[in-house]
C-alpha cells in the first residue's frame, strides 16, 4: 500500500493544491475527519472549517466553505466553493468581517438575516483561526 | 484646393480611429489571455464534480430528485448571455438572433434572464417578459454570481414556475472562433461519462447518506454549469474583440493606402495643371 496520500483540493475558480501528503484531516459535515493512507472509500459533504494536510512533518492549513470530500485508499478529492491557503487570507478583511458579522447579530433581527450573520461571522473566525497558522518562512 | 484638403482631413479621421482600434485591440488581447486563464483553471472542478455525480447517481435513484423531473414544456427560462460591450463583430447578435429563434415556438411561454448590457438592450425595446437581467457583471465576476442566479433558477424550477431552462451563450473555442451554444440547463441532464470509468465500483461510506450527498451535489452543479457558461462566455467576448479589432485596424491601413494614392494622384493633377497654365501664360506673352 502506498505511504503517501494524493491530495487534490479544487475550488471553481482553481485547482488550489495537487500534492502527495501524508496524512489529511477535514472539516466534514459530521464532524472533522482524519485520513492516512489506505483509508476506506468514503464520501461526505463539507461544511465551514479548516483543512490540514501534512507532508514531511510541516503542516498546512487552508480555510474551507462548503464543499465535498472523496477519500479513496491512495487519493482525497476536496471539491470546495472557496478553499484558502493560510498564507493568502486576507486578515484585514477577515477581521472586518467578523465585526460586521458581530454587529449584526447584536441587532435583533429576522431569523434569516440572523442565520446570515452566524454563518459569515463563522466564516470569519476560521479564517482567522487559519490564518494565524501560517507556515513561516514560506 | 478644397478637394486635397477633404482628402488630407479623411486620411487623419481614418489614423486616428486606427489608434483607437489598434488600442483596444491590446486590451482585449490582455483581457483574453486572462479569461482564458480561467476557464482553464475553471476544468478540474467541473470535471470531479461530474465525475463523482455520475458514480453516485448509478447508486441512488436519481429520478426521484426534483431538478431531474421532466414535465411537459408549457413555460420556458431563457439565460441570454451576450456582452455588455459592442464592438466584437457577430458575438453578440449571434446570440440575439438564436435567442429569437427559440423564442418563435408557439405554445410555450417564454420568459428571460439576460446578462450582459447587449442583450439586455435588445430584449427590453421588445415585448419580452425580462425576469431579471444582470448587467456590468462581466467586469469582474466570481462564482458568487453565478450560484445568486442558480439559487433563483432552481427555486423557479422547483416551484413549478418553469418547467424548462435553457441557456445561450457563445462557447469559447479560440482565440478566433466562438461556438454558439444552447444547452438545456434544467431539467438537469446527469454527466455520463466514458464507460471505463463506470466500470470500477467501489463501495463507500456515506456522510450523511448518499442520496443526501447527491442532492447536495445535484444543486452545486446547476451552478457550477453557469459558472462554466459565464467563463465560456467572458473569454469568447475577449477573442472576438480581438479579432474584430483586428481586422479593423488592418481595414484602416488598406484605407489609408487608398486614400493617399488617391491623395497623390490629386496633388500631381493639381500641379500638372498649374505648370500648363503658367507655360500657355508664357507662351501667351511671347506671342
Amino acid at each position: 500500500m502506498a505511504d503517501k496520500i494524493l491530495l487534490e483540493i479544487v475550488s471553481p475558480e482553481r485547482q488550489v493544491v495537487k500534492e502527495l501528503v501524508d496524512e489529511v484531516t477535514a472539516p466534514g459535515i459530521e464532524g472533522y475527519f482524519g485520513v492516512l493512507p489506505g483509508h476506506t472509500p468514503f464520501l461526505t459533504t463539507l461544511k465551514i472549517g479548516e483543512i490540514a494536510y501534512k507532508t514531511d512533518n510541516i503542516t498546512r492549513y487552508l480555510a474551507l466553505c462548503w464543499g465535498y470530500a472523496e477519500v479513496e485508499p491512495d487519493r482525497v478529492v476536496l471539491l470546495a466553493e472557496t478553499a484558502e491557503p493560510a498564507e493568502e487570507i486576507d486578515i484585514e478583511r477577515a477581521e472586518r468581517a467578523r465585526h460586521r458579522a458581530e454587529d449584526r447579530l447584536r441587532q435583533k433581527t429576522e431569523e434569516l438575516d440572523f442565520e446570515r450573520a452566524r454563518i459569515a461571522l463563522e466564516r470569519a473566525l476560521i479564517r482567522l483561526q487559519v490564518a494565524s497558522k501560517r507556515v513561516s518562512g514560506l | 484646393m478644397s478637394s486635397l484638403r477633404i482628402i488630407r482631413r479623411r486620411i487623419n479621421s481614418i489614423k486616428t480611429t486606427q489608434q483607437i482600434t489598434k488600442a483596444m485591440k491590446m486590451v482585449s488581447a490582455v483581457k483574453f489571455r486572462r479569461a482564458q486563464e480561467r476557464v482553464i483553471a475553471a476544468r478540474p472542478y467541473a470535471y470531479r464534480m461530474a465525475e463523482v455525480i455520475s458514480r453516485l447517481a448509478k447508486r441512488t435513484n436519481p429520478e426521484a430528485h426534483p431538478l431531474l423531473t421532466r414535465r411537459a414544456r408549457e413555460k420556458a427560462l431563457l439565460i441570454v448571455i451576450t456582452a455588455d460591450k459592442g464592438l466584437c463583430g457577430s458575438f453578440n447578435s449571434n446570440a440575439i438572433k438564436r435567442t429569437m429563434a427559440l423564442l418563435e415556438e408557439d405554445q410555450v411561454q417564454f420568459s428571460l434572464i439576460t446578462l450582459g448590457k447587449k442583450g439586455t438592450g435588445y430584449f427590453k425595446k421588445r415585448n419580452v417578459v425580462i425576469k431579471r437581467e444582470y448587467i456590468d457583471l462581466f467586469r469582474s465576476f466570481s462564482y458568487k454570481d453565478a450560484a445568486a442566479i442558480g439559487r433563483e433558477v432552481k427555486e423557479a424550477y422547483i416551484q413549478g414556475e418553469v418547467d424548462e431552462v435553457i441557456m445561450v451563450y457563445n462557447e469559447f473555442v479560440s482565440a478566433m472562433q466562438q461556438r454558439l451554444t444552447t444547452k438545456t440547463l434544467l431539467p438537469l441532464a446527469l454527466p455520463s461519462l466514458g464507460e471505463g470509468e463506470g466500470g470500477e465500483f467501489i463501495e463507500y461510506i456515506y456522510e450523511p447518506s448518499a442520496s443526501q450527498v447527491l442532492e447536495a451535489l445535484l444543486n452545486r452543479y446547476v451552478e457550477v454549469q453557469i459558472f462554466h457558461a459565464l467563463l465560456e462566455s467572458a473569454a469568447s467576448e475577449h477573442g472576438a474583440r480581438m479579432t474584430a479589432m483586428d481586422a479593423a485596424t488592418e481595414n484602416a491601413s488598406e484605407m489609408i493606402d487608398r486614400l493617399t494614392l488617391l491623395l497623390n494622384k490629386a496633388r500631381q493633377a493639381a500641379i500638372t495643371k498649374e505648370l500648363i497654365e503658367v507655360v500657355s501664360g508664357a507662351d501667351a506673352l511671347k506671342g
